[in-house]
């Protein structure tokens, strides 16, 4: 590191995107960014339920994805239940809706298109880097969003109690079985031990971070978050894909609006 | 910097005490003392003393803003000051390394002090990588803090507070949550530090003789009252060595010497044949995928003997125990009953009903809250017994029966979550009692059982075990604590590597195979 | 312990006078319970999509046990008792569901801030006074208008009219039976397991 200036002596900024070109293109960028984008188009979707506008920003964001820097085994993961969802939601609006298959298709695509952005935004972001950019670029403010950065990387730890406190059950003789209602009252027995555990563990990481002077005073930021040419051409991109979206289902006699 | 002119602080407590909120008696009262800078003190006294609870006052932590509320009297100065946290006079490590932690990498934790104390950012890496220096951290700043162990946890965890330049170093516990290893690492730390920073250290540790090397002072103080010894090292063990012993402190020389009843041996009970176990799968997209810890483990556990799953952490010891007791399914093999268990269900352990399992194999996990499910000492134990249909006279008798023999008479109404760790060990015990047929389950199986006892709940529990072993009862535990293993195991497996090594010749000459 | 009954925190007296700003700890803990419940929701979120199929005689009936899914933010604003606690604590566990993976990404956050701001409505309607088995089961049924809205916009936009609001009054009712009962009973239980000691919920 030395030998750098001070302005870029912050070894923390991802280094992704310089070494791995367009194809980390999508992960270089400010998650603040992407947030803001991946809104734009969910609460942009919601009044046009035709399978045009939401296919077209469906496609639109689709083609981003060889820049998101996801890799195989993530988008399996993730892109199995994304299916799912969208198979069991024209299923059930077909079943029991009123506009047929066309308007079953519809809800179907739209809904993947309100999902897709932000699961793609979430995926090629890093929560440190999310807290900084809501917190330096969004004005969020800072001490609630450190306050869930720092509770979320206690997850793995509760995954495992969680696993623990289930072990811990039939330990002592308690299993669900077949029963649902033995079922809801052991599900809150274990969430209540987890609680239990959380809250204890909580009270510690406070007094830890409070030992470390936190919420003393004004805070200086270690890392920069940037906002860059891209990030407001990504925001501005995704305000232009659901007006040609838009337009384009307009112009095709498609479109449906929700409560029209 | 004006913290390089005077690196150490100095302490002034003038009749100092502290009463938590909403109890009776104060923890501490009438504290006296004066630490000049650059002393390393160790503060010791038994549990209940209020040592914790100083080191927090003297971070200024304690009052209505922090999490610690009480009434405090006298005069307690730093640098003739008050204590108020962030100024980055003191730093305050502690003792659970899973809470001490902030951030996701390395790096950021131990920026995120600086960045609170309003460090200008320029200066804020220099400090961090000075600071990971100072503590030997092997890794580089975007090193994931999920991925380290205990050990480097704590060391980062000092390092983070070492970046605040403090001038008085607060420990609270640092190696209490920690395996050997992990405690060795942590203590190496902190026998470089005066070299590397002048500061003044006040140190609690339990087991005093893994830290008395690192202090010049030691203070003793009294539950409810104040400093009772002051002096070096030598002189305070010399004068008060016993008397602290037998208040439970672990003081060099004079370890507990329980006397368990001899192990009678009997039976083989339970068989692991061909296990393989895997991690569980991680929570989430990124996690990594579940990966095969142990293989091919053939090993027996034998009534009448205490047997002693040993080796490093994250070997796979607590997969296995949990495995032996049935808890959860082997990815590969089965643990089958044997003798008279095989008697109750010949199928694999796994797949026993949890009832059954219940009045064969009783577990006692790590953190015993964990087991606990009811509101009250007295329905824990009532909890088994009135499951499997006893009637109400005989649930009672042998509720009391053992609330008596475990010391917990008179808790019976408390509920089992406020009491003290050493009474949660012994209640979390009497449950996987309580649901035997006769009092006591076939099989106990332990997880780390002496974490965190002090000498006198230490040597309950093992003249405990010794007792149940006498009976016949089969004992198996998972521990790192070597006193606890010569005191008690007959039977030894030592997991490592990716093996589980037989290490009894009865268990090779019985005909169970470790596999080299 | 506990005979007084009183569901007020008592403003005179003691270290729970009302305080200004909110301590590390308020912040801290009413985050790490979200992520608690956010953990055993990823969890169950596999089990929710799994059980989907069951109920596609009647998928309405599935709203039955949505209200679980409410918990976070009702259980925050009991447990912690300031304002905004109910929101923190949602968005927190919506958090998890964007970091570990979720169809939805980080637009879940979203969904979180809304669950947890309708509770918080009701809690600040009662001045941020009462705290009783009342108050929660409004604050939960309040939580749960917004999937029923939401769900009705967004998954089931073709279906007709009274299925639309049957499944939002099921959804409705569920939440305030789950998700109010249910986190009043955890608040009272972690208060008398001594878990909220720094909280004025630790009197019950």
């Amino acid at each position: 590191m030395a030998g750098r200036d001070t302005a870029a002596a912050d070894p923390m900024t991802p280094d992704v995107p310089r070494r791995a070109g367009s194809r980390y293109w999508l992960a270089g960028l400010n998650p603040a960014a992407k947030l803001l984008a991946a809104l734009v188009l969910a609460l942009g979707l919601v009044p046009a339920v035709d399978a045009v506008t939401g296919g077209t920003v469906l496609v639109g964001v689709l083609l981003l994805l060889p820049f998101s820097g996801i890799d195989r085994r993530t988008l399996l993961v993730l892109g199995g239940p994304f299916l799912l969802m969208g198979l069991s939601s024209g299923l059930v609006n077909h079943l029991y809706g009123e506009h047929g298959l066309e308007g079953a298709v519809g809800v179907a695509v739209r809904l993947l298109a309100i999902a897709l952005p932000g699961a793609v935004a979430a995926v090629s972001s890093d929560p440190t880097e999310t807290a900084d950019g809501l917190v330096q670029r969004l004005k969020v403010p800072e001490r609630p969003a450190m306050g869930v950065l720092a509770a979320l990387r206690l997850v793995p730890m509760l995954a495992d109690q969680w696993r623990t406190v289930t072990l811990a059950r039939r330990a002592r003789g308690l299993e669900a079985g077949r029963h649902p209602l033995r079922a809801v009252s052991l599900f809150f027995s274990r969430l209540f031990a987890l609680l239990v555990r959380a809250v204890r563990t909580g009270t510690l990481m406070a007094t830890a971070m409070d030992a470390r002077g936190f919420g003393t005073g004004p805070r200086t930021h270690a890392r920069h978050s940037r906002w860059r040419a891209a990030d407001t051409l990504l925001v501005v991109g995704a305000v232009l894909l659901l007006a040609a979206a838009y337009t384009l289902s307009a112009r095709l006699g498609t479109l449906v609006l929700l409560f029209g | 910097m004006a913290d390089h002119d005077r690196p150490g602080a100095r302490i002034e407590l003038s009749g100092w005490g502290w009463r938590h909120a909403g109890r009776e008696s104060p923890a501490l009262r009438g504290v006296d003392l004066v630490v000049e800078p650059g002393e390393r003190v160790l503060l010791l006294g038994p549990s209940g003393a209020g040592k914790s609870t100083l080191l927090h006052a003297l971070a200024g932590l304690t009052g209505e803003e922090g999490a610690l509320t009480g009434d405090e009297e006298g005069v307690l100065l730093v640098d003739g000051r008050p204590p108020r946290r962030g100024r980055g006079t003191a730093g305050l490590v502690g003792q659970d390394p899973e809470a001490q932690l902030v951030m996701a990498r390395a790096g950021d934790d131990v920026a995120f002090g600086p960045e609170n104390l309003g460090v200008d950012p320029a200066q804020i890496w220099p400090r961090v990588t000075e600071a990971l220096a100072d503590v030997g951290f092997p890794y580089g700043l975007r090193h994931p803090t999920a991925a380290l162990s205990g050990g480097e946890k704590q060391r980062l965890a000092i390092a983070g507070v070492l970046a605040m330049r403090p001038r008085l170093l607060l420990l609270d516990e640092p190696t209490a949550n920690l395996d050997p290893a992990g405690a060795a690492l942590v203590r190496e730390v902190l026998a470089r530090l005066p070299a590397r920073t002048g500061a003044t250290m006040v140190l609690v540790e339990h087991r005093v003789a893994d830290v008395v090397d690192l202090v010049d002072r030691v203070v003793v103080l009294e539950p409810g009252g104040g400093v009772v010894a002051d002096g070096d090292p030598r002189t305070v063990f010399a004068d008060h060595g016993r008397a602290l012993a037998e208040q439970g402190v672990w003081v060099p020389g004079h370890d507990p010497a329980p006397r368990p009843d001899p192990a009678p041996g009997g039976e083989v009970l339970l068989e692991a044949s061909g296990v393989a176990l895997r991690t569980p799968r991680g929570a989430g997209t990124r996690a990594a995928p579940p990966r095969t810890v142990l293989e091919g483990v053939d090993a027996g556990v034998r009534a009448g003997t205490a047997t002693a799953l040993t080796g490093p952490n994250g070997a796979g010891k607590s997969t296995l125990l949990t495995a032996l007791a049935g808890l959860s399914r082997p990815y590969r093999g089965a643990v089958l009953p044997a003798g008279p268990l095989a008697r109750a269900d010949r199928r694999p352990l796994a797949r026993w009903p949890a009832r059954r399992l219940v009045r064969h194999v009783g577990t006692v996990f790590q953190h015993a809250e964990d087991q606990f499910v009811t509101g009250t000492v007295r329905d824990e134990l009532r909890f088994a017994p009135r499951r499997a249909g006893a009637g109400e006279t005989e649930t009672e008798a042998r509720v009391d029966e053992l609330l008596e023999r475990l010391g917990l008479t008179r808790l019976a109404d408390v509920h089992p979550y406020t009491l003290s760790g050493g009474e949660k060990r012994r209640l979390s015990v009497a449950t996987a009692l309580s649901s035997g047929p006769s009092h006591a389950p076939d099989v106990l199986v332990l997880d780390e059982p002496t974490f965190g006892q002090d000498t006198r709940t230490w040597t309950e529990l093992v003249e405990l075990l010794g007792a149940l072993r006498s009976q016949g009862c089969a004992i198996v535990l998972a521990t790192h604590d070597d006193l606890l293993l010569r005191h008690l195991a007959d039977d030894r497996v030592h997991v490592a590597g990716g093996r589980a090594l037989v290490e009894s010749p009865a268990l090779v000459r019985g005909g169970f195979r470790g596999r080299p | 312990m506990g005979t007084d009954k009183t569901d007020r925190a008592q403003p005179r007296g003691g270290p729970f006078r009302q305080r200004r700003g909110w301590r590390t700890v308020d912040i801290v803990v009413a985050a790490v319970i979200g992520v608690a419940v956010g953990v055993v929701f990823w969890i169950w979120g596999v089990v929710w999509e799994a059980t989907a199929p069951l109920f596609i005689a009647f998928p309405p009936a599935q709203a039955v046990l949505y209200g679980i899914w409410l918990l976070p933010g009702v259980l925050g604003g009991l447990v912690i008792r300031r304002p905004g606690a109910a929101v923190l604590t949602s968005i927190a566990a919506s958090s998890v569901s964007a970091l570990l993976g979720s169809q939805w990404g980080i637009t879940v956050v979203l969904d979180g801030f809304f669950q947890g701001l309708l509770p918080e409505l009701v809690f600040l309607a009662f001045l941020y006074r009462r705290w009783g088995v009342v108050v929660s089961v409004l604050a939960a049924a309040a939580a749960g208008l917004f999937p029923a809205v939401r769900d009705n916009i967004v998954h089931y936009a073709a279906w007709p009219l009274h299925f639309q609001v049957v499944y939002g009054v099921i959804v409705v009712a569920s939440a305030a039976g789950i998700a109010g009962v249910g986190a009043r009973l955890l608040t009272t239980a972690l208060a008398r397991a001594g878990a909220l000691a720094p909280f004025p919920s630790a009197r019950g």
